[in-house]
């Protein structure tokens, strides 16, 4: 009894330690791919390659003053960033990593990421809301609006999925596609349904995860607005540390799920030694193709990325999941 | 869906798009009165960066006033300079030596690339997308390098006297520029794949901010503006001076009327001032760069008027001058004011974000309206 | 309801295209001086602030006309000079160039007829006193040549 209870406290603290590690070195990452892709360096000064830069600018952030401006509304203002940031810690306890690494696996896994997922947007009202400031107000209006359309698309395709595969478990379902890449969802080769759509599939639950983190090219909330900072303008050091690391938490979360659901989880691409390093090579792969959408495309409209969400990718997987039920039946 | 709106007035608040603001390139203040995301009345106010130019006209004599017109948009100045010289020399009755006048124009041209380049990134940023900022300004660089070795500023070029240059371009000079001629054409055509026909650029530009013929006669906008609604206006071809005649190059129109249009009419406007230069760099005689003679200036008592195109629009100069040493009026027709001041007419319905991109289309440099 | 197909994937394949143009600058090289670590030579013509000529004694070419004086347009150049008893021309005495209202425009580099003036190549300049950018040429002709 005791032996499962400090099994859940140690899987507990290395997901957090997982998630905090990536939020900071992501950050390095992204610095880096962006001065590469614009033909400069990128932060090489402090430490080899810059490796030092995310725990010094953590330095900075926390030793400045966490200044809360007089007329907003103290206890909304202080719970928005740790809403933020919470949701996206405690949903990488269900993300099974490979067969035996997974903080404490649930047969509902998928419900309870989205669940916590749809909690994250709460924390753009909160902060948009109790900020008593024009732009705010706004900034957060449009990334709520934004991140309801894009839930909608998200979930229709993991609906398909489930149906495809028959469980909600996440450990089920990369099991379900073990053995080789032809296994895999993204490809149209599963056995027991032959859908040619799963790649554009795949396009548009990775279009939703873009859009769910507020990342570019429909990163609205937070970088326009009349170029101001958006729903975190009137934050200051810690507040706006924990917004941003919350934000490349769920990049990571959204990176494992696709994963998860279409690229086979920790399986190997022949079938040979499936592990845990596949998993976090696929995850850095496609982290690394978000950070490559983001600097080389500039931002959409509002109009134009509602109607993205309402009349182009919606349809398209309303019309895949038709197809996959009808598939489905025949073969 | 970005078609204009009807407004209802009674539910506005102001928004201050204040001094102090990364999309008015410059210190520009747009007071603005929203109806949750569509504005129903916009004001711009200027004035904060007066620096008093004509006043310095009045007061300086005029070898010292030269210093003064590469500061007024400091992102096009040679363009500045050239009207200003032309100008004190048909006033004076001074004679150019005909390779200052090819020089001028070769520089001139580059100097336009430059400064289009740079409202290029400004523009693509401003809308969201960083890297192609990082690109225009690796290839204006070698346009200020080249420009470096011949005058010694990259910026704020005292380039011209009157009656010629102030020193003689050198081969190093002429190589590098022929070398420049087909990097650029290159960069011109990663830009467009890279920018123009990429569907979420085109989705935010087609259609927005349509200027009407009419509205662009009302309050005299030229360059860019004028262009990308039919008009086809350039003082080069219209009312040609110094030795734009031998050159042969068109002048680029659409006529769609939005910003996607005013914005392919710079694009287009950046691969005719590579013609240009090509044909001068053919074509450059040898010879001396100032007169033999150099006369003070003594400019009889009268008015005159030399207007020149420059990247930002037909940039006029007057003079009246009464015989003695510094003019009595020296008056700068400034083109971004007039290009500036269709933003508050039609602005009324739009959306904020597309409001700022049509701000961004226009090319607005803040130090050349209030000089 | 072609034309909404065919924008949907005309817009896909224009979103790869400029993914790839980004994907080849990636790989091309950096283009950054990285400045304190590694320094530029300017070029020849380059526009530093002025300082006087000397000949091989190492006195100053300047004969104290003062045209350098009255051609800048910021009144930058205060010269004094004095003639030495039993001597023809002008002495310079003193020459102070107030750096801070200096615009380079090279007036007087080019109104001066001697070769007395020419500009440095001097951009390392920066300090929080105004009384730094107040230079005193003679004295400065004086260090370099003792």
């Amino acid at each position: 009894m005791s032996l499962t209870l400090l099994n859940v406290i140690i899987a507990v603290v290395i997901a957090i330690a997982f998630a905090a590690l990536n939020a900071a070195y992501l950050v390095w990452a992204e610095r880096r791919g962006a001065a590469r892709i614009q033909r400069r360096p990128g932060p090489n000064i402090n430490g080899p390659f810059g490796l030092f830069q995310p725990p010094l600018d953590g330095v900075k952030l926390m030793a400045k003053q966490l200044l809360i401006p007089g007329d907003v509304d103290k206890i909304l203002f202080m719970v928005a960033p740790v809403l933020a940031m919470a949701p996206a810690i405690t949903s990488f306890v269900t993300i099974p990593f490979s067969d035996h690494i997974v903080g404490h696996n649930m047969h509902i896994g998928i419900l309870l990421v989205f669940a916590f997922a749809s909690m994250g947007g709460m924390a753009l009202l909160l902060a948009g809301w109790s900020s008593r400031n024009k732009y705010s107000v706004m900034s957060s209006v449009r990334a709520v609006s934004q991140a309801i359309a894009y839930e909608i698309p998200m979930l229709i395709t993991v609906i398909t999925i489930v149906m495809i595969t028959g469980t909600t478990d996440l450990m089920g379902i990369v099991k379900s596609q073990a053995g080789g890449f032809w296994h895999w969802n993204i490809f149209p080769f599963k056995a027991g349904v032959f859908n040619p759509l799963m790649l554009l599939s795949f396009l548009v639950f990775f279009i939703s995860s873009l859009a769910e983190t507020n990342r570019a090219p429909f990163d609205l909330g937070e970088a326009e607005s009349e170029l101001v900072a958006g729903f975190h303008t009137e934050y200051g050091s810690m507040g706006f540390g924990l917004f941003f690391m919350g934000e490349y938490a769920n990049i990571v979360i959204g990176a494992s799920l696709t994963t998860i659901l279409f690229l086979g989880g920790w399986d190997c691409p022949f079938g040979l030694f499936p592990g845990v390093w596949w998993f976090l090579l696929k995850i850095y792969l496609l982290i690394a193709t978000f950070i490559w959408i983001r600097w080389t495309f500039p931002r959409t409209t509002i109009y134009g990325l509602l109607n993205l969400s309402w009349k182009i990718l919606i349809p398209f997987s309303l019309f895949n999941l038709l197809l996959t039920a009808g598939l489905l039946k025949v073969f | 869906m970005s078609a204009p709106i009807t407004i209802r007035p009674d539910e506005t608040f102001t928004l201050n798009v204040g001094p102090q603001h990364p999309a008015t390139h410059g210190v520009l203040r747009v007071k603005m009165e929203m109806d949750g995301e569509y504005i129903v009345n916009a004001e711009t106010v200027i004035g904060y960066i007066h620096r008093m130019h004509e006043k310095m006209g009045e007061l300086k004599t005029y070898p010292q006033f030269l210093m003064n017109l590469s500061r007024m948009d400091y992102l096009g100045a040679l363009g500045y300079s050239h009207g200003h010289v032309l100008l004190i020399e048909k006033a004076a009755g001074i004679e150019v030596p005909e390779r200052a006048e090819y020089i001028r124009a070769i520089t001139v041209e580059l100097n336009r690339i430059a400064s289009h380049l740079f409202w290029f990134g400004a523009f693509v940023m401003d809308l969201g997308g960083f890297s192609p900022l990082m690109y225009a300004l690796q290839d204006r660089e070698y346009i200020l390098d080249m420009l470096e070795a011949i005058t010694g500023s990259r910026l704020t070029y005292s380039y011209y006297r009157f009656g010629g240059l102030y020193n003689d371009v050198d081969d190093d000079f002429i190589d590098a520029a022929r070398r420049f001629i087909p990097r650029m054409r290159a960069s011109l055509k990663k830009y467009h794949r890279l920018v123009t026909g990429n569907i979420i650029f085109m989705k935010r530009l087609e259609g927005i901010a349509p200027l009407t013929p009419e509205i662009i006669r009302k309050y005299g906008a030229t360059s860019a503006v004028a262009r990308g609604s039919g008009i086809n206006f350039d003082v080069r071809k219209n009312e040609p001076y110094s030795v734009y005649p031998e050159f042969d190059f068109d002048v680029p129109v659409y006529h769609e009327c939005d910003s996607l249009a005013r914005y392919m009419v710079r694009m287009a406007e950046m691969e005719q001032s590579l013609r240009i230069i090509e044909q001068g760099l053919d074509k450059l005689p040898g010879g001396p760069i100032m007169p033999e003679k150099k006369k003070p200036i003594k400019i009889a008592p009268g008015d005159y008027y030399q207007a020149v195109e420059t990247a930002r629009g037909s940039f006029g100069i007057r003079l009246v001058s009464d015989g003695g040493k510094t003019p009595y009026r020296l008056k700068l027709r400034s083109p971004t004011y007039s290009n500036m001041h269709l933003f508050d007419e039609s602005c009324r319905g739009m959306l904020i974000m597309d409001a700022l991109a049509f701000m961004g289309s226009l090319d607005l440099v803040i130090p050349e309206i209030d000089r | 309801m072609g034309a909404y197909f065919s924008e949907i994937f005309s817009g896909l394949w224009s979103l790869f295209v400029g993914m790839g143009i980004t994907f080849r600058e990636f790989f091309s090289p950096t283009v950054t001086v990285q400045y304190p670590y590694e320094t530029l030579k300017m070029t020849a013509r380059y526009r530093g602030h002025i300082e006087l000529i000397s000949d091989e004694e190492g006195n100053p070419n300047c004969v104290v006309c003062g045209m350098c004086e009255k051609a800048c347009p910021s009144s930058c150049i205060t010269l004094a000079g004095e003639k030495p008893e039993g001597g023809k021309k002008k002495v310079l005495t003193s020459y102070l160039l107030d750096f801070t209202k200096c615009s380079l425009c090279g007036s007087c580099v080019e109104s001066c007829n001697f070769n007395a003036i020419d500009f440095s190549k001097e951009y390392n300049l920066a300090s929080t006193r105004k009384e730094d950018f107040h230079f005193n040429l003679l004295q400065r002709l004086k260090d370099r040549n003792p």
